[in-house]
């Protein structure tokens, strides 16, 4: 069904358009007056100014491998983040924890964790879905580097990045 | 054979109405089955179709109701004709139930629904939940009921009861009693199918475990079946144990070619790399099972020493039309008599074809394959250890007697009367040669995977593929012809070994085959062999062909 728009009835002054440049223009010489006197920033002076103080808690930088209290790199290898990454950005080899370790309850951990941060776009679906509370997207952002081999993050960088983080996973703990 | 064997009873029927709609079964059918012959899955933890029925997991729980019967005994019916249910006011186990004339069945009552969650609350009460570290975690059926079924919430705040974890109970097999939901089917396979009864069940109540029979271990051939069995992740594999999640492989039906038999299988496979396989369900072949014997001996597949490129004149040569021509040159300068050829059982029938091509067009009369025999056992396992020893015999590569002529081709190498030899994916030493005695050969020409003594001593090296890495046909000992599907490329420059098989021939005749793909030389196979006229690799399907031979 065709549908008649009404066209609203303009007055002279908003058929000739200039009023409303006018305004417009007051509007921007009052920016640039209030510029000249140094009363607006436009610009930050990165990077010698950084964003990190202004960043929200919700936002979303370079995914890492954070540790529980007892120092233990929560991940277990359940290749859950590998799956539903979707980029294909990490890739995990699961192993096994031997007998007579420390945490020899949790029986398998990540023997390699690696993330192309080439790939990764910082959707963070690896810490949604990861069940152990492991992977998490801090808030480093400039992740710029000179070669392809240092933007892969291995196991140690991940570690190193996601440092201790006490949570709310408490199940691998002997008294459960 | 009597004639009573040979004209089978005609099937008696009977009237089941399941979930208001009314169906014919024979007699003898269990309810679980008929409810899954009607598209009603009912969910199951201990019951399975070739092991006797326990009736233990309370799962498979539906409501029953019998036929209302009249005072004359006479089922009363009503208005659409058939007859009123008087229902059983308690839900009943389908499992151990047979299908009787007139039976109701509801598969998705409120009554049902409420004994499904209930049987599944108490199943997760002493589950220790570790599904990210469980190997089973992707195909257990606790995690699919649970999601499909089960309540949401638990109600449990007690402490766990605590079992053994990580407990090696046999060889190839890693128990995990906190994940065990006591379904006994373990038990059962093993004292039923492996006949081997060396796990049970002990303590009383929720502290009832697993375990192994005191001095004994798991240690059956058959043992891996138990895995597969295993509805949670109590039963891993030791070998499969960490090494994948199964949501990541892709499945590829296939058969083991370990022995004759020739099981059927599904690959589990990624991203080049084979890491697992499984039985595949085949009633004329092996039901549900396989050996762990062949269940994992594909590791040589993974080896880090696969053959990656041709060699020719004794020095790598990584173009393979100059390597086929070289070897084809050096074939042809020796007179035919003097040349001797060895296949293997373990090659496809297509391969096998091409290789008598190859005796053809080289004029070689010396030709067999080499018997494996080892022990085999009256289940599954076969004492051929050559999966197509009969499509050998087929394609008249060997005569009935497998092996015969392979003392002849021994003496004739060491007599100095043989001077080339082709051998086709087996070791030379095999015969009973010496390395020296390989070396004195002037032409040596060889199709393997690894390296090993003969492929040290030969001049011509020409990289083959394993059986996950082409397709292809063979015939198992009972003359059924069943496929092998691609699961995974070949590593490097290897080959499939039909390619290489038809590169030489053309390389020798210096005529084209005409042969493109592996339908092509299995259409040229079926036209010249009478056993396997009308047949195409996609008319032998997933689960073979029964061929017309002994």
């Amino acid at each position: 069904m065709a549908y008649k728009v009404p066209r609203p009835n303009l007055t002279f002054a908003e058929k000739i358009y200039l009023p409303s440049v006018l305004a417009g223009l007051k509007i921007t010489l009052g920016h640039l007056w209030r510029m000249l006197r140094g009363k607006t920033h436009v610009c930050m002076q990165y990077p010698e100014e950084k964003w990190d103080s202004h960043l929200p808690d919700h936002y979303r930088g370079a995914p890492t491998l954070v540790s529980d209290e007892f120092g233990r790199t929560r991940c277990v290898a359940c290749q859950l983040c590998e799956f539903i990454c979707p980029p294909r950005a990490i890739r995990i080899t699961p192993g096994e924890i031997p007998t007579d370790d420390t945490f020899a309850k949790v029986e398998k951990y990540p023997e390699q964790f690696q993330i192309d941060m080439i790939r990764c776009i910082y959707c963070g679906l690896c810490e949604e879905v990861c069940p152990e509370q492991a992977i998490f997207l801090k808030k480093e952002y400039a992740i710029a580097r000179t070669s392809r081999a240092e933007m892969m993050h291995n196991k140690a960088k991940l570690i190193e990045m996601g440092g201790l983080q006490p949570g709310v996973v408490n199940k691998w703990n002997e008294k459960k | 054979m009597s004639t009573e064997a040979t004209t089978p009873k005609p099937v008696e029927l009977v009237n089941v109405q399941i979930d208001g709609v009314w169906y014919q079964f024979p007699k003898g059918t269990k309810v679980i089955e008929a409810c899954s012959q009607a598209g009603k899955f009912i969910p199951r933890y201990c019951y399975h179709p070739r092991l006797s029925t326990p009736g233990n997991c309370r799962m498979c729980m539906v409501e029953l109701g019998m036929p209302k019967m009249g005072p004359d005994r006479k089922p009363e019916l009503g208005p659409d004709g058939k007859p009123i249910h008087n229902w059983i006011p308690r839900p009943q186990i389908s499992c151990a139930q047979e299908v009787s004339e007139g039976l109701g069945v509801r598969t998705d009552s409120k009554m049902v629904q409420d004994a499904r969650k209930g049987v599944l609350e108490f199943l997760l009460i002493n589950h220790p939940l570790d599904c990210p570290i469980c190997d089973q975690a992707g195909e257990c059926r606790l995690q699919e009921f649970s999601y499909d079924f089960g309540p949401a919430k638990t109600r449990f705040l007690e402490h766990k009861v605590k079992k053994p974890k990580r407990i090696q109970i046999g060889p190839r097999i890693t128990l995990d009693d906190e994940r065990c939901i006591l379904c006994s089917r373990c038990v059962r396979f093993m004292r039923e199918v492996a006949k081997d009864d060396v796990i049970g069940i002990v303590n009383r109540g929720s502290y009832s475990t697993i375990t192994c029979h005191p001095n004994k271990t798991l240690d059956s051939n058959y043992s891996l079946n138990t895995v597969d069995i295993c509805p949670v992740g109590a039963l891993t594999s030791t070998d499969f144990r960490f090494k994948m999640r199964v949501w990541f492989l892709k499945e590829t039906k296939s058969f083991c070619t370990s022995c004759a038999t020739g099981c059927n299988t599904v690959i589990g496979a990624r991203e080049n790399l084979m890491y697992r396989q499984t039985p595949r369900e085949n009633n004329d072949v092996n039901e549900s099972w396989m050996c762990d014997y062949g269940r994992l001996n594909f590791h040589y597949l993974n080896s880090p020493d696969r053959l990656l490129a041709p060699v020719a004149k004794g020095v790598n040569e990584p173009d393979w039309t100059a390597a086929l021509t070289a070897t084809a040159s050096a074939l042809k300068s020796l007179p035919p008599s003097e040349v001797a050829l060895i296949a293997s059982g373990k090659m496809t029938n297509e391969e096998l074809f091409l290789a008598a091509g190859l005796t053809q067009a080289l004029g070689i009369m010396l030709h067999d394959i080499v018997p494996h025999t080892d022990a085999g056992d009256d289940i599954l396992l076969s004492t051929d250890r050559n999966p197509n020893t009969a499509g050998a015999k087929l394609l008249g590569l060997c005569d009935a007697n497998a092996g015969s002529k392979l003392p002849a081709i021994a003496d004739g190498i060491r007599g100095g009367t043989i001077k080339g030899l082709v051998i086709l994916g087996e070791d030379a030493t095999a015969l009973g040669l010496a390395e020296s005695e390989l070396r004195k050969l002037e032409v040596l020409v060889t199709t393997a995977m690894l390296p090993n003594l003969t492929t040290a001593s030969a001049g011509y090296v020409l990289p083959g593929s394993g059986f996950a890495e082409k397709r292809g046909s063979m015939v198992n000992k009972s003359g059924r012809l069943q496929r092998l599907n691609r699961a995974i490329q070949a590593p490097g420059l290897a080959r499939d070994d039909w390619e290489i098989l038809t590169g030489l021939t053309e390389a020798i005749t210096g005529t084209s085959l005409g042969l493109a793909t592996i339908e092509d030389v299995f259409k040229a196979m079926s036209a010249a062999t009478p056993a396997l006229t009308g047949l195409s690799l996609s008319k032998i399907g997933d689960l073979g062909v029964q061929l017309p031979i002994a």
